[in-house]
């Protein structure tokens, strides 16, 4: 959902870089072509992640492919051609290892944007990495599915009331007493409202999206809560039985 | 004329309209069985797979050569988490069911573990023997209960559609046999949990290791702890203030501080015993990325040394949009200290602190004492499969399944394209855990 309006921005930034290229170089033909002044790590995503994979790719340090995401192939191709340029081995792309890099290899832009952005692209998306950061274990599609269950059940909420119900799916999932995937959480029998009423399948926004995230990568607002139910609406005696950990927006959340 | 005309329609309507409403009963009948069929399935594989949960616990007990025991364990634990899956399709989520869950979660822990432990080398202990005789025990009360409820769903032809609406409409019939069927389960398992607890061996429960419930200082008062929380979150023009307390469910007791600011909303969570911050959380717009992921992570460091968290490196970053995510482990005398780790997330606009996860790290932070390794390196090394090609190598402490510290040679090698973790206990040469390390993923809608 997000990857037009990215799109275009890389688009814009695009040819503003180019602008700047092209009026740069007649003064500063020393510079590093495109690459930005910044230092460049593992897990970066971008333009500069573009240029540094081809680069690497063009003088043989770089096997993978040029999606524009710094994962550990590129990690390595770097700390290999460090090593090989008597470089101190970081894995850092810093300006000493881009001016090496730069002189060592070629990078024509748009050829490296036509394998960038994976064959060509349909639709005039030309450029922008090709991939996306996901957190280990999961993919975008369970992310999108597990943002469809956080929407439906707390679109109402507060960010953090949002982050806690994704919050709650994965404590489900790593506890022994409920099933051991995403999906199996979610679609359990009565298990959530929005999944019994089809609420589930409204298109979530980019909040929901950024809160899945968010509690996949360990923030957890509920205190390890395992249920959570609305005071209001609950029709089951049994959830005011389990002990309550706190109360986030109209969801009190339980052991 | 008229009258004729008008009733011939009116007649010609009523008949459509019936016509379409029979289509209509129909369709919802065919949608109705095929739900009930799904229900039905699960409960009916559900119990015989305990049944053969039982069986094979026999069989494990009975036998007495030592290589066929561990295919028996690991088919008693194929089949709990076949059941376990089933009972995950049956519309009890509202009904209690979470001791017989766990009772089924606890026999699939018991026999995982042993199925997969050289058995040639480390028999059953005595205690365990008896723990598997327990659960043959158990599993046949459970078993037989089941079986009876089955029986009598069969013979009066009880629905499970029945079942979920009853369950739904919060009528506690006391004529549906399946649900009173199902709390008698229920609270047969409920007596197991108990009694099972103490005899599990080797069972290191979280709150045995949990070093925040091991603090033993006095409580912080709210003011305090609002005060910590503002000058944590570093935010001007502080606005509403708001505090929760957590309820007694909660294992370690903590303020939840929501402070409101120009710079966004955030909530600290701070442990009540010793004043800890276990999260805090902003969630504000973050603009386009105008800073490096590198300068990002410099200024989470900076703000960890800040808060006197001292030990600690960075030892993964990743991007998502517009915000990093930093996690730095422990360090001390050259090795890695993974369970200590916080996770701090840093706008990529202006690199304010967005967020700090620091919940594992008080839980596991203590001071270690780090014993010397008893195999070297490369004998370690020798240990990894021929074909990964090593390119990182250093000592860690790892938690291992059975929530036990452990110190490791930890090895970062390649496999064809792939990157993987190994880790090789640096005492006995086990290999504790090989991880396939991914960062990205390509997006779905541009590979066409």
């Amino acid at each position: 959902m997000d990857i037009y309006p990215k799109a275009k921005q890389a688009a814009v930034k695009a040819v503003f870089i180019v602008c700047l290229v092209s009026f740069g170089l007649p003064f500063l033909p020393e510079k590093p072509g495109a690459f930005s002044e910044q230092v460049i790590q593992i897990g970066a995503v971008g333009e500069d992640v573009i240029e540094l994979q081809s680069r690497l790719q063009h003088i043989g340090y770089y096997n993978g492919e040029v999606d524009g995401v710094f994962g550990w192939g590129t990690y390595w191709a770097v700390r290999n051609f460090q090593e090989a340029f008597g470089m101190p081995i970081d894995g850092l792309v810093g300006e000493d290892t881009k001016n090496k890099l730069v002189r060592a290899s070629k990078y024509e832009r748009n050829t490296a944007r036509s394998q960038g952005g994976g064959g060509g692209g349909g639709g005039g998306q030309s450029g922008g990495p090709s991939a996306t950061a996901v957190p280990p274990g999961f993919s975008q599609n369970d992310i999108q599915l597990m943002a469809n269950a956080v929407h439906g059940e707390a679109r109402g909420e507060p960010y953090e009331g949002q982050v806690a119900v994704a919050a709650v799916i994965l404590n489900r999932v790593e506890s022994e007493t409920f099933p051991n995937t995403v999906a199996g959480v979610i679609f359990e029998p009565r298990a959530f409202t929005a999944v019994a009423d089809g609420q589930i399948w409204l298109t979530p926004n980019e909040t929901s999206r950024k809160a899945v995230i968010d509690a996949i990568n360990g923030w957890d607002p509920t205190g390890e809560a395992l249920y959570y139910f609305n005071p209001d609406t609950a029709t089951s005696p049994w959830i005011w039985t389990r002990p309550q950990i706190k109360r986030i927006g109209k969801h009190i959340f339980c052991k | 004329m008229l009258r004729t005309v008008i009733i011939a329609a009116l007649s010609l309507a009523a008949i459509g309209v019936g016509f379409w409403g029979y289509q209509e009963h129909k369709e919802k009948n065919a949608i109705l069985i095929n739900a009930e069929n799904n229900y039905q399935r699960a409960f009916h594989e559900l119990t015989f797979n305990v049944d053969r949960i039982h069986d094979q616990i026999g069989a494990a007990l009975a036998m007495n050569s030592r290589e066929s025991l561990s295919p028996a364990l690991a088919d008693v634990w194929r089949m709990t988490s076949q059941a376990q899956s089933e009972v995950g399709q049956l519309p009890l989520t509202l009904l209690p069911f979470n001791k017989t869950e766990e009772f089924l979660g606890n026999i699939g822990q018991f026999t995982y573990k042993t199925a997969v432990r050289d058995l040639e080398k480390e028999p059953l202990t005595d205690e365990e023997y008896n723990y598997l005789q327990k659960l043959h025990e158990q599993s046949a009360d459970i078993q037989s209960e089941l079986r009876k409820v089955q029986h009598m769903a069969l013979e009066n032809n009880l629905r499970w559609m029945d079942v979920e609406l009853a369950l739904a409409t919060g009528e506690e019939r006391t004529d549906n046999t399946i649900i009173d069927g199902f709390k008698t389960v229920e609270k047969k398992s409920e007596g197991f949990s108990e009694s099972n607890v103490s005899m599990l061996p080797g069972n290191n429960s979280e709150l045995d290791t949990n070093h925040l419930a091991k603090i033993n200082a006095p409580a912080i008062t709210e003011k305090q702890a609002v005060q910590k929380a503002k000058a944590y979150a570093q935010m001007k023009h502080v606005g509403e203030v708001k505090v929760t307390e957590s309820g007694k469910g909660s294992d370690i007791p903590f303020y939840s501080v929501y402070v409101e600011s120009k710079d966004g909303a955030g909530n600290v969570d701070i442990t009540k015993k010793g004043g800890h911050i276990l999260s805090y959380m902003n969630n504000r717009d973050v603009g386009k990325a105008k800073i490096s992921l590198n300068e990002a992570g410099n200024k989470a460091a900076g703000f960890l040394k800040q808060q006197k968290m001292e030990g600690l490196v960075l030892h993964e970053s990743t991007q998502y949009d517009n915000v990093g995510v930093f996690t730095f482990v422990g360090k001390k005398d050259a090795v890695f200290i993974y369970p200590d780790s916080v996770k701090v997330k840093v706008a990529l606009d202006n690199g304010q602190i967005l967020g700090i996860v620091a919940n594992e790290y008080w839980r596991n932070h203590h001071d270690r004492k780090l014993a010397k390794p008893s195999l070297t390196e490369e004998e370690a090394e020798k240990r990894i499969n021929p074909r990964v090609q090593v390119q990182e190598k250093n000592l860690a402490v790892v938690k291992n399944e059975l929530n036990e510290e452990v110190l490791c040679y930890e090895f970062l090698g390649t496999l064809g394209k792939e990157t993987y973790r190994i880790l090789i206990n640096a005492n006995d040469g086990t290999e504790e855990q090989v991880e396939r390390l991914r960062l990205s993923e390509p997006l779905y809608d541009r590979v066409v």
